[in-house]
């Protein structure tokens, strides 16, 4: 079978194998008590997807809210401002720590990251099946803590307000406890997995860049996560048995929460960052037919972002009532993290340049990432200039920022992993033309949305308003009707994906040409994901037609 | 699986131990046992070091919180029993070394020593946590308990934030590492019952391996708790 | 894109806010032209080879090093401005700010208080010195360009000299429950002999309302902070409305009754836990040395004129006379 995507070499398809890790044993029980790998990619797909439909109907719900100053629809409230209060936090929880941070690492990862190593499953595929049941526990609480009657203390959970108020404040830090060890099982495969269990022949710079990617996300997935775990474990204790640690009214510190907080929560989003920008890391050079530009540097900037990120988290304090000292040092620190992140960015680039570029809806996805992740990186530089800061914090401007480089960053590339490794995982290909018509709403929905949110914080929004004065209305009226085209894009998408299923499996090995390891295999795999041990012969993304293989 | 592929890639020597597909514990996705217990290894310590960054958090609240209200703390202290601290310094200093021993059995092939030295360390483990039921007890009695419970008996020390916060901290850290200790009985009775049944020997011993990397820490970390707590000047 | 430059440092921040803004205009048209020529430039053609060009050492190693001289500029033009803020000069004007939920209270230097309605004078520097009575506020007064975090148990600061006469809006900007986005307050910037004028009488624009007293009792009402929990239509709020309640016997928490009169009114104002209307919460703060006289007797004739309550009660006076101006009572 041709493949048109090769760099014009013809490679015979080796015959479809009968069973593969779909179809090989069947019924709920040999699911639910699975330890593939790809099994448990798959139920973390539906799981995370699941809860990034419920967080995305929350944000729906927010926008058709601030249609109106006075969060009134057709002369009827739509929402009361203590409900309003709740549904913001309840999208934030849901959407950072049952959506993004779980995502690309346990859906796509556990997936990809053992194929690509010419592994024949995680370093402990046990623990991986225990992660998965702590994320579905910790969701369980999550919806429970919901159903009987939310939270209103928006995700970061500030004190005293957070010990004060009332609602299921102790359900849902207990549900992000839960779901911390998810993560810090998850990160300890991981890092194993990546140490020990590569193909012969892979040394460390001869690695896919997505498993560099992964590494360093498991590197804070283990170091950070149990300090949110030991905050949330704090607060339910204040909360409920008044020890006098956050709580100024029984001589505690509210500023010592947001450190606690944010020395997790600030690693935590390159936790969220740093697997996305391992997909472009794939997507690009497959897409362009071009080695990577750069190797060395994509994995040390990786590394490299995930320890400076463990020193920059005051910057989310600029004027929490922090020493001026301490202000000054995380400025300057914010300024230095921004570097390996500029740097990954000309290197994609440069990958580019000179490529034999096809836009495909991966590579769609991985030019918008471009785009959006630059907005997003670009604004934080105002973010950490500290005399403007001052101006811009806790406002829109900070919302824009943030879910430039969280969903614009990291959710973009989700989609575009989604839809690169779609027919490894599936077994079959996705609508093409479809793929990107809802990549075009997807980016324009999404620049509609949140552009306007840099004027509106610039302008004096503040954030978690549920109603704002007149004359903002026309840019929050705009940005609502971006969330709709967004939305639209993002459901066109899911129905595509959806309908690709009922197609017979007939995608290809490897219909994009690419040189990493996973696309040696069959389409889907078989359980066992390779029928002989891989030895790696060469470093990946050499697109050089003399090893091009045959 | 192709058997000549050598797995090590990075270039150790493949261990003259090592068995092949024969050995019942060989899980299938790793290429020998050497790179299953290597890689076994890497994962505990992975693990000890989140538990590190959990405790972590309390030392640095406890630090502050003590930098906020030192004579409060200063004063607080001395309501805690230096003797039974320094006991149980020592029963769990022992029962490492009780490990240490029950791990060199294993490897050693020795069924009977093992299980002595792993029943010494779990008796060593209930003799900590018998002392500490004696001192939380003095504790209760004395009305010194943590949060919104502190509520001194008359004369023992005064009431205040600082005092709640002390006691707060001394029972929320000696709490979890109690807790600790009692999932560490269980983890040491699980591979008791497994080396009677003579599971473990030179060619197979990372249970006994990883519980006691576990078990260290959890030592550790009350070598750090007791100068902390007890010998504060 | 930017509000109005109200304080003396508005227009450093706007000036390196818009700096940034270009360049990252330019980085940002850099970036996507760089994208967009190489996906039309390098557009796929079957069997074309690429050139294997793994890494460029000087290439990489100028564009870590340029950006990074770049980032530590900004940062030292950041921070140039922040410790400029940090410090407020030893003459500033020293004014008390006290939030909670879910109102502004300000005390001015000779002991009065306003709540929501903050005045200074223009082209002096001004120095806050701010606290909460309950959970974390925001200090935010976006023409001005400052913001801080105001912390229960605590004090933090903000200063600046405003610049530019007239209204300007401060506005809460931490997270801080259901009345979050309520908590606004009136910022008037005056020449000196207003400012003067408004610390003795709390102003001069209530003589405009002489002979108007319920209609004096509104603005009360709006700017006081009751409108945030007193509802003028019967809807419920955390408070009772006020619809139809004069003459009404309203039933307390402990089962007995109370009759909605003058007296009624001002020890509601004054000593809000005293009777708590059935099934409401004890949440209202005091308003006892932040309403002038004539402010309270404005509220009454006010909550009169809502509509009496048919089941009973005195009828209203047709008129009530305003004391004559003099200094506000009750200071502390």
């Amino acid at each position: 079978m041709e493949h048109a995507l090769t760099t014009g070499k013809i490679v015979a398809d080796k015959p479809r194998p009968a069973k593969n890790y779909l179809n090989e044993t069947s019924g709920i029980w040999s699911w639910m008590t699975t330890v593939d790998h790809k099994r448990l990619g798959i139920m973390y797909l539906v799981g995370v997807l699941s809860a990034f439909l419920v967080g995305g109907i929350f944000a729906l719900l927010i926008r058709l809210s601030l249609l109106t100053p006075s969060h009134t629809l057709f002369g009827k409230q739509l929402l009361t401002a203590e409900a309003y209060n709740k549904v913001f936090t309840l999208h934030g929880v849901i959407m950072v720590f049952l959506f993004i941070i779980p995502s690309v690492p346990a859906a796509l990862g556990n997936f990809c990251l053992p194929l690509m190593l010419g592994a024949k499953d995680v370093a402990f595929p046990r623990l991986n099946l225990a992660s998965f049941y702590l994320w579905l526990t910790g969701a369980i609480m999550a919806i429970t803590s919901m159903v009987l009657g939310g939270v209103d203390t928006g995700w970061t959970f500030y004190t005293p307000y957070s010990t004060s108020t009332g609602g299921t404040v102790g359900l849902m830090t207990m549900s992000v406890f839960v779901l911390g060890f998810s993560s810090i099982f998850t990160g300890i495969n991981f890092v194993s997995t990546v140490h020990k269990l590569r193909a012969p022949g892979m040394g460390w710079f001869e690695m896919p860049l997505f498993v560099w990617g992964i590494y360093a996300t498991g590197v804070i997935q283990v170091l950070a996560t149990p300090v949110i775990g030991i905050t949330m474990v704090l607060l339910l204790l204040e909360r409920v048995f008044l020890i006098g640690i956050f709580d100024p009214r029984i001589g505690g510190d509210p500023v010592l929460f947001q450190h606690f907080f944010w020395f997790y929560s600030h690693p935590a989003v390159y936790i969220m960052i740093l697997p996305g920008m391992a997909i472009i890391s794939e997507i690009i050079p497959t897409f362009s037919r071009k080695t990577m530009f750069g190797y060395r540097a994509i994995a040390y900037s990786s590394v490299g972002l995930a320890l400076l990120g463990f020193v920059v988290w005051g910057h989310h304090m600029f004027v929490a009532g922090q020493s001026q000292l301490a202000t000054v040092i995380f400025s300057f620190l914010t300024f230095l993290v921004a570097i390996p992140s500029g740097v990954k960015v000309f290197n994609w680039l440069s990958t580019m340049y000179k490529g034999n570029i096809s836009l495909e809806t991966p590579m769609c996805y991985a030019v918008s990432f471009l785009l959006l992740f630059a907005i997003g990186g670009l604004t934080g530089i105002f973010l950490g200039t500290l005399s403007v800061d001052v101006h811009l914090t806790d406002t829109y401007f900070v919302v824009a920022h943030f879910h430039y480089v969280m969903m614009g960053g990291t959710v973009i590339a989700f989609i575009g992993g989604l839809h690169y490794w779609w027919p490894k995982m599936t077994g079959r290909m996705y609508n093409e033309t479809w793929g990107r018509i809802a990549c075009s709403l997807v980016f324009i929905g999404f620049n509609m949305t949140f552009l306007t949110q840099f004027i509106l914080g610039s302008r004096g929004m503040p954030r978690r308003y549920a109603n704002y004065l007149d004359q903002f209305q026309p840019l929050h009226a705009f940005s609502t009707v971006g969330s709709w085209v967004l939305g639209l894009g993002l459901f066109i998408t899911a129905g595509y994906l959806l309908a690709s299923l009922r197609k017979p499996m007939d995608a290809p090995d490897n219909p994009w040409g690419g040189t990493t390891l996973e696309w040696k295999t069959s389409s889907p795999p078989i359980t066992h994901n390779f029928e002989e041990q891989p030895v790696l012969e060469r470093a990946p993304y050499d697109y050089r037609p003399e090893v091009t293989h045959v | 699986m192709s058997s000549t592929v050598d797995a090590h890639a990075h270039g150790h020597a493949v261990d003259a131990h090592a068995h092949g597909h024969g050995d019942p514990h060989h899980q299938h996705h790793f290429a020998t046992m050497e790179q299953q217990f290597d890689t076994s290894k890497i994962g505990m310590w992975l693990f000890l070091a989140t538990e590190v960054l959990l405790f972590g958090g309390l030392f640095v609240g406890y630090g502050l919180m003590q930098g906020k209200y030192p004579k409060e703390f200063f004063e607080a202290h001395h309501h805690l029993q230096r003797g039974f601290g320094a006991l149980n310094t020592v029963v769990l200093l022992f029962s490492s070394w009780s490990m240490v021993m029950a791990v060199y059995s294993a490897q050693k092939s020795d069924r009977r020593k093992q299980v002595i030295y792993l029943l010494i360390t779990i008796v060593c483990a209930f003799i900590f946590l018998g002392v500490k039921y004696f001192e939380y007890s003095h504790k209760y009695h004395d009305g010194l308990l943590p949060a919104k419970f502190y509520n001194p008996h008359h004369g023992v020390l005064p009431q205040g934030n600082g005092y709640a916060t002390f006691f707060s901290f001394y029972f929320m850290m000696t709490g979890l590492h109690g807790i600790h200790i009692v999932a560490g009985i269980g983890l040491l009775t699980w591979i008791l019952m497994r080396a009677r049944r003579g599971e473990f020997s030179a060619t197979y011993f990372t249970p006994v391996d990883l519980v006691g990397l576990y078990w260290h820490l959890v030592d550790l970390i009350w070598i750090y708790l007791f100068p902390l707590f007890y010998l504060i000047s | 894109m930017l509000p109005a430059q109200g304080s003396h440092f508005a227009g450093e921040v706007d000036f390196i806010y818009m700096g940034l803004f270009w360049l990252s205009v330019v980085l940002f048209l850099g970036i996507t032209g760089m994208a967009v020529w190489c996906c039309i430039r390098f557009r796929y053609k079957p069997g074309r080879a690429t050139p294997h060009i793994t890494h460029n050492t000087v290439l990489e190693i100028v564009w870590s090093v340029l950006p990074l001289v770049l980032c530590i500029a900004i940062f030292f033009w950041g921070v140039d401005g922040f410790m400029k803020f940090s410090v407020a000069p030893g003459d500033a004007l020293e004014i008390q700010v006290t939030a909670k939920k879910w109102l502004w209270q300000f005390e001015y230097p000779d002991g009065s208080r306003t709540i929501n309605d903050l005045h200074i004078p223009v082209n002096k520097p001004v120095r806050f010195i701010m606290t909460s009575e309950d959970v974390l506020h925001d200090f935010f007064v976006p023409t001005m360009r400052v913001k801080n975090d105001i912390i229960p148990n605590r004090y933090t600061e903000v200063w600046f000299t405003p610049t530019v006469l007239g209204p300007h809006h401060v506005t809460c900007a931490e997270y801080c429950g259901k009345g979050h986005s309520d908590m606004q307050a009136k910022l008037t910037v005056e020449t000196d002999a207003e400012f003067k004028k408004f610390l003795e009488t709390g102003g001069t624009e209530w003589e405009d309302y002489r002979g108007k007293p319920a209609e004096w009792g509104k603005l009360q009402w709006d700017r006081k902070g009751c409108a945030t929990c007193h509802s003028l239509d019967g809807k419920r709020g955390q408070g009772p409305s006020w619809k139809g309640i004069w003459g009404k016997k309203e039933k307390l928490q402990d089962g007995s009754e109370v009759l909605v009169d003058e007296n009624y009114v001002r020890e509601s104002m004054m000593l809000p836990q005293a009777k708590i209307v059935a099934g409401f919460d004890p949440i209202m703060p005091t308003f006892q040395g932040l309403l002038r006289e004539h402010e309270i007797q404005g509220l009454i004739a006010f909550i009169k004129s809502l509509g009496d309550n048919p089941g009973g009660g005195p009828p209203a006076p047709t008129t009530l006379s305003l004391p004559e101006p003099s200094k506000q009572e009750s200071k502390k």
